[in-house]
């Protein structure tokens, strides 16, 4: 954790609203040059040894350093999760001043995965708010101040301390609209790291998917790429309703190219609508936010085998895009299901029932399911690898589903 | 002075006139209170440090940080025995955590490894005082927890490294040691969730004692804990039950005065935690947590009020984390003159400075245990890199401790009888 970027140098900010893409680049530019130097300005001052400090992609100054060309290269096709976040939080801020965000060290630290970097500067303390470690506290002050048509974005630093606070978001947030018969309802979004990161064991691997996608009143998003993140994040902003959204650890610093569709302040994606990643034709491979990525790595290594796999990004948990998921299996007739949770009562049990419903004379393999292993994060690295789903986990799946021959199969 | 003299006992709490919980805080000595109200260092100051939000950072209190030059009025209480036992201990703790520092950056340690530099009074002042039986529950900062508790280095290491010689087998990680035998019962990442466990422990013990007729059991549990928890509703609803059941549990809190980016006073109305145990029937104790004499000496009536059935303590530490929240922090938000002021009243220096004046060792002996330490965490550092990785098989063991847990499978037997379960082959 902890990317410590810098903030925006005084009165260069950016104006609410649109980011101009020009201006993002200059941002960023000025922002990486800066931190190296700064870091390591600021490791001689330290009291603690300054070159253990320094991160592994620190240490060799030179690689650190990027080009000019390299930067706008980069920028001007590609964007990362993070930068997708905050950019749609940032705009909507702008657009809204009901938007408030709210949790621990979103502020002056700047969010601890760096998500909302740069937001204090520019809304102030009253609207990007440091919380107290007490998640029961200000979730439930978030749902309140939603009640009263405020539309708090509350942060978690991971999904795992959202079950400290869980009695507000099912109880307090997730009913209330239908214990109000609709006099109360809760525009509000939940939203922060979901599922294993790296080494961080039990406590901190933990999918909640299939938790709050299982529970009527809320709405459940879980992006994989930067056009998923910045389009569902505003809708969710946008949204009547508390939502749930899913993010990964893993995915912020990763870049997708994003067009300038994407990038237009208007943009939002309809909840509730998957994503069809790759056409194919054999076998239909479902999955959401990190796993989008190993699923479409499987795809490439099937093609080579002559299966064709049609990669559906779930995109929202809740509602399902039944008629997506079905359509696709009525063509294939193959479902492969995947997702970093347990296996039991977990998403990919959900998608099988709802093709067992509704296309079972399509099918020609049993469904195959690939989940986390039905066991806590160990910590171990071996282990933790054996733990989550892998791409070669998917192929063999895969393969299974075509009647193809695999080697025996990795635990679990 | 008593050994008492950096400590505050809340005096005339407007609810203090309660008899009851008079006789409570009649059990610290009472020349104490007299001590703080006439001592000049007693008074209510904050210190000149101030924040960008116009607060005070550091020094809660003043009696904490305006005594540097003496250290420990504990002088006539400690024996040489004793204070070399702290000084190993302390040192123990920094060497292990400086390598795990090392360790981490080698790609050895995995996830957030959270060191506790700069901390380690409040732990050895603490742990050396109890007994094997009693419990000790900690956070994710908690390595140097388990060394005190006497978790072996070799162990603690092993586990950081993801071995399977580890204390837990190489399935906790960093942020959850546990060790049955040495009592120390978590290693637990989330804020404010080894406070219930903790009070559980202490729960059990009474229950032993006075249910189960185990008059001999007088067992105390220790729970650690930062600032940042006590804004957090299982501290004060811990608080109301141990005080109301009168457990024999001592809460420590370690006021570090930062929250990860978050000063202890940006996120607090009223910073002074040692208040917050009056309100319960509990006294609270204030502690200068970079003096490992003034701890040990508050510890050692808090522990001692627990095993005598007093009920609970209440004691903040005032102490400082020498490096960021884990390896992976920026720690761009800390000023530079705080860390300078802290690390200047290092507590393991502090404790050899006072040793040699008072003639309880020799320089030369405090590097013999330096040295002897030093061999004791290369020799953890070999261990875990020498010992092997957990087997596959491990994968699926000790999710239950009945296996049976994992069902029946298909062919009618419990699925963990597979052969392939074991192998770490079999589908769960």
């Amino acid at each position: 954790m902890g990317c410590g970027a810098s903030r925006l140098e005084p009165g260069e900010d950016i104006p609410p609203g649109l980011l101009p893409f020009r201006r993002r680049l200059q941002e960023l530019k000025r922002s990486r040059t800066e931190e190296s130097r700064r870091r390591r300005r600021e490791r001689k001052d330290s009291i603690v040894s300054t070159t253990e400090l320094l991160r592994p992609e620190e240490r060799d100054a030179d690689d650190f350093e990027t080009t000019e060309e390299e930067i706008s290269r980069a920028v001007a096709e590609k964007m990362t999760v993070r930068d997708a976040l905050n950019s749609a939080i940032d705009e909507e801020m702008a657009a809204d001043p009901k938007v408030f965000l709210m949790g621990e060290e979103v502020g002056e630290y700047q969010g601890a995965y760096k998500v909302s970097r740069g937001l204090l500067d520019k809304y102030g303390p009253e609207r990007v708010r440091d919380t107290p470690i007490t998640e029961a506290g200000f979730t439930g002050i978030g749902v309140g101040a939603a009640y009263y048509g405020l539309k708090p974005v509350v942060e978690f630093m991971t999904f795992n301390f959202s079950m400290q606070a869980i009695d507000q978001i099912i109880n307090s947030a997730a009913k209330s609209n239908y214990m109000s018969g609709g006099q109360i309802s809760v525009p509000i979004v939940f939203r922060g790291p979901n599922g294993a990161a790296a080494g961080v064991a039990a406590q901190h691997s933990h999918c909640y998917a299939a938790w709050y996608a299982s529970c009527p009143g809320l709405k459940v998003l879980s992006p994989y790429s930067s056009e998923d993140a910045r389009g569902m994040l505003k809708a969710a902003i946008r949204d009547p309703d508390p939502v749930i959204f899913l993010e990964n650890e893993i995915l912020y610093g990763e870049s997708f190219p994003v067009s300038a569709d994407v990038l237009d302040s208007n943009f939002c994606l309809p909840i509730g609508k998957a994503m069809i990643e790759r056409e194919g034709k054999h076998v239909t491979i479902t999955a959401f936010s990190k796993m989008v990525g190993y699923a479409l790595k499987a795809a490439e290594i099937l093609s080579k085998d002559g299966i064709s796999a049609e990669i559906i990004n779930l995109r929202s948990i809740r509602p399902l895009d039944r008629d997506t998921i079905n359509a696709s299996v009525r063509k294939t007739n193959r479902l492969v299901t995947v997702e970093e949770g347990f296996p039991q009562h977990g998403v990919g049990a959900e998608i099988c029932a709802v093709v067992v419903e509704e296309s079972f004379e399509y099918l020609d393999a049993p469904v195959e399911r690939i989940a986390g292993a039905d066991v806590p994060m160990p910590y171990a690295p071996n282990l933790e690898r054996l733990a989550v789903p892998q791409v070669e986990d998917i192929v063999r799946a895969a393969k299974r589903a075509c009647y193809r021959s695999v080697p025996m199969a990795a635990a679990a | 002075m008593s050994a008492f003299s950096a400590i505050k006992i809340l005096p005339t709490h407007s609810v203090a006139s309660h008899h009851h919980r008079r006789r409570r805080l009649s059990s610290f000595p009472s020349t104490c209170a007299a001590d703080l109200f006439c001592s000049p260092l007693a008074k209510p100051i904050f210190s000149s440090f101030a924040s960008a939000s116009g607060r005070s950072v550091r020094g809660i209190s003043a009696n904490v940080v305006s005594d540097e030059k003496q250290l420990g009025s504990a002088s006539s209480v400690i024996t040489r025995e004793e204070a070399l036992d702290l000084y190993e201990d302390m040192f123990l703790g920094r060497s292990f955590e400086d390598m795990c520092a090392q360790m981490y950056y080698r790609g050895k340690m995995f996830g957030f490894v959270h060191l506790y530099n700069g901390q380690e009074a409040v732990s050895t002042g603490f742990i050396r005082l109890l007994t094997a039986r009693d419990s000790v529950v900690s956070t994710y900062r908690d390595h140097v927890h388990a060394l005190s508790k006497g978790v072996p280095a070799r162990a603690v290491m092993a586990e950081l490294f993801g071995k399977a010689t580890g204390c837990c087998r190489g399935q906790g990680g960093s942020m959850h040691m546990f060790s049955r035998e040495h009592n120390l019962i978590g290693g637990f990442a989330f804020i404010g969730e080894g406070i219930p466990v903790a009070t559980g422990a202490a729960f059990s013990s009474k229950y032993r004692r006075e249910v189960l007729k185990e008059e001999t059991c007088n067992d105390v549990t220790v729970a650690f804990f930062g600032d940042g928890t006590c804004n957090n509703g299982q501290f004060f609803e811990c608080l109301n039950m141990a005080a109301l059941w009168k457990l024999p549990i001592v809460f420590v809190v370690e006021n570090n005065l930062w929250a990860i980016g978050m000063s202890h006073l940006r996120a607090t109305s009223e910073p002074e935690i040692w208040k917050k145990g009056p309100p319960f029937g509990i006294p609270g104790v204030h502690v200068d947590g970079m003096d490992v004499l003034k701890v040990w000496g508050v510890a050692k009536e808090a522990i001692a009020r627990a095993r005598r059935g007093e009920g609970p303590t209440l004691v903040e530490c005032e102490t400082y984390r020498f490096r960021g929240h884990s390896l992976a922090d920026p720690d761009e938000l800390r000023k530079p003159d705080e860390k300078a002021h802290y690390s200047s009243r290092d507590p393991i220096s502090a404790l050899k400075k006072y040793v040699i004046t008072h003639n309880l060792a020799t320089k030369s002996e405090l590097q013999t245990i330096e040295k002897k330490i030093n061999e004791v965490v290369e020799d953890a550092v070999e261990f875990a890199d020498s010992s092997p990785p957990p087997p596959r098989s491990q994968l699926l063991e000790n999710v239950f401790a009945d296996p049976k847990g994992f069902g029946i499978g298909p062919d009618g037997k419990y699925r963990c009888e597979d052969p392939g379960f074991t192998q770490g082959t079999a589908q769960v």
